[in-house]
């Protein structure tokens, strides 16, 4: 296998956009064509994410119609990926085996998503598509009522009662928002308390409005190369050190879903392949669809033992200056969460921070960073470790 | 190979209140709602096994922000069968308002309700219905 790198990374700011899905995905995919100090015709491949184009725009095959969009030479194929809220980290993970396996050397890889279009209760519907659709969605789960059924695991497995979990969890929101509020291209750049969070609306209990992350739209693309070339291309190559990927079930066959073994095997897959441990990432970008989702993620990466991370962010372990700095951007929480398009926008960060290009929420000396997404009701989890 | 127990099949026998679910030859592991291969040895030697319809809630939420089509506020709870499986389920007998950690661990008894399909799942379909044992 050949070593692997990231070029130019972009992302559109995230939020509510009047743009198109594939406008959208042009803009971000240019640029990051542009900063790999290369043109849309050198480009071999594009690995396009996009969850639900079928119900934002009645849009189907929309990569090739990306692939129009930036220019891409005919003998460049075009595919879409699908994998819930992992999409963009599973297509990138593909271009990197397959630039890696010595197929192409040069690709553009990320997604798009434009979910506000869809308003909430179609949009709440669509999400709710990636449970198991005879023996979940019929009971009317909710992509919320997921993790608030894994809240309600997680206090009584370990003992952790509520009111106190809830003000841990709270924490992890108030944490988010203040990182949010560093970054410009975040979907909310607004500061938060814990009284915020506690008086918001009720969503699926005990998850409240400001325990979930929105709705948004947005892209994101990352250019990827055999590293030899990447050198040849841009100043800062930034390595792709070990990646991971796994499947698990419905819900129902999972069982304990305070423990998400699909992460647990993608992680182990990511940190053997890199030879490092939890102890040397120094920056994640990870998986905070909703608050608990991040204790949930804290402890299935290695970063705490089970059951022991729920008061991190609270412990101020979590933020800059801490034990290991989770989701500088804001997270989905804040930056926002274009589901097709979210797990580029991590790789997009990871790249900025370990190249020293994060302004005011630069992670400082970080050289090591950990990519963590989640796709569905914990069914796929795809890792990515980084290094400069 | 042919799927043991189909969709359509195990919704027939929900509609009549009948808990059909598959049973490893080789391990014992029951399956419900039924699978076509054993997730704790991979066989798939397996045979019917109707369920007595008892289990414990293991979690559960009160849906808030419905999806469109349906009506919040309601209960989803995951139970565990007394058999081994877990399943998705509602929660009939307790007001969503009154959903509290209490529900955990609670003995609970299998029915079921029909629930309207829509657009995209089409048809209507009989989801497992849990009621507290005592009441
Ligand atoms: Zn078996």
């Amino acid at each position: 296998m050949r070593e692997v790198a990231v070029l130019g990374v972009a992302m559109t700011k995230f939020g509510v956009s009047e743009k198109t899905n594939l406008e959208m995905f042009a803009e971000a995919g240019l640029e990051a064509i542009t900063k790999s100090n290369v043109e849309p015709k050198d480009i071999q491949a594009l690995f396009f994410g996009n969850c639900l184009g079928g119900f934002e725009e009645g849009q189907l095959h929309m990569a090739p119609f990306a692939h129009s969009e930036l220019g891409l030479p005919t003998s460049a194929p075009a595919v879409r990926f699908e994998c819930a809220c992992a999409t963009a980290t599973v297509a990138i993970r593909q271009a990197a085996l397959l630039v890696a396996g010595g197929i192409y050397d040069l690709v553009l890889a990320g997604g798009t998503e434009r979910a506000t279009i869809m308003g909430t209760p179609l949009a709440t519907r669509t999400f709710a598509m990636a449970s198991h659709a005879q023996h979940e969605s019929t009971a009317g789960i909710t992509f919320p009522g997921v993790f608030a059924m894994a809240a309600h695991m997680y206090t009584a497995k370990y003992g952790v009662e509520f009111p106190e979990l809830k003000k841990h969890t709270a924490e992890v929101a108030v944490k988010n928002h203040r990182h949010g509020a560093l970054n410009p291209k975040a979907h909310f750049r607004k500061k938060i308390d814990v009284d915020t969070v506690l008086n918001s609306m009720m969503v699926a209990d005990p998850l409240q409005l400001f325990d979930c992350c929105p709705f948004s739209d947005g892209a994101a693309a990352v250019v990827i190369a055999e590293v030899n070339r990447a050198k040849d291309l841009v100043d800062k190559p930034i390595y792709i050190a070990g990646m991971g990927q796994a499947a698990c079930g419905g819900l129902y066959l999972q069982r304990d879903i305070t423990r998400v073994r699909a992460r647990e095997e993608a992680a182990r897959q990511a940190y053997h392949q890199a030879g490092l441990t939890p102890s040397d990432i120094d920056v994640v970008e990870l998986h905070d669809c909703f608050t608990i989702a991040e204790i949930l993620a804290i402890e299935g990466l290695g970063f705490y033992e089970f059951g022991k991370g729920y008061d991190a962010a609270t412990k101020g372990e979590t933020t800059f200056g801490g034990k290991v700095v989770i989701n500088p951007s804001g997270g989905l929480k804040a930056k926002g969460h274009p589901i097709g398009a979210t797990g580029a926008a991590q790789v997009t960060e990871i790249v900025q921070q370990l190249r020293g290009e994060c302004d005011e929420r630069q992670v400082e000396g970080a050289t090591v960073g950990l990519v963590d997404t989640l796709g569905g009701d914990l069914g796929t989890v795809c890792n990515i470790i980084l290094r400069s | 190979m042919a799927y043991p127990i189909t969709y359509d099949e195990y919704q027939k026998n929900l509609e009549k209140g009948r808990f059909v679910g598959l049973k490893c030859k080789k391990c014992q592991t029951v399956s419900f709602p039924p699978t076509a291969v054993c997730r704790a040895c991979g066989a798939t030697a397996l045979e019917p096994v109707t369920l007595g319809g008892g289990g414990t809630v293991k979690t559960f939420t009160v849906i808030r922000v419905a999806p469109e089509g349906r009506k919040p506020p309601y209960i989803v709870v995951m139970v565990e069968l007394d058999e081994g499986p877990f399943v998705l389920g509602n929660l009939d007998g307790i007001q969503p308002d009154q959903a509290t950690m209490d529900l955990i661990g609670k003995r609970v008894h299998m029915d079921r309700h029909l629930v309207k399909g829509d657009v995209y799942s089409g048809e209507d379909t009989y989801v497992p219905l849990f009621r507290p044992e005592s009441s």
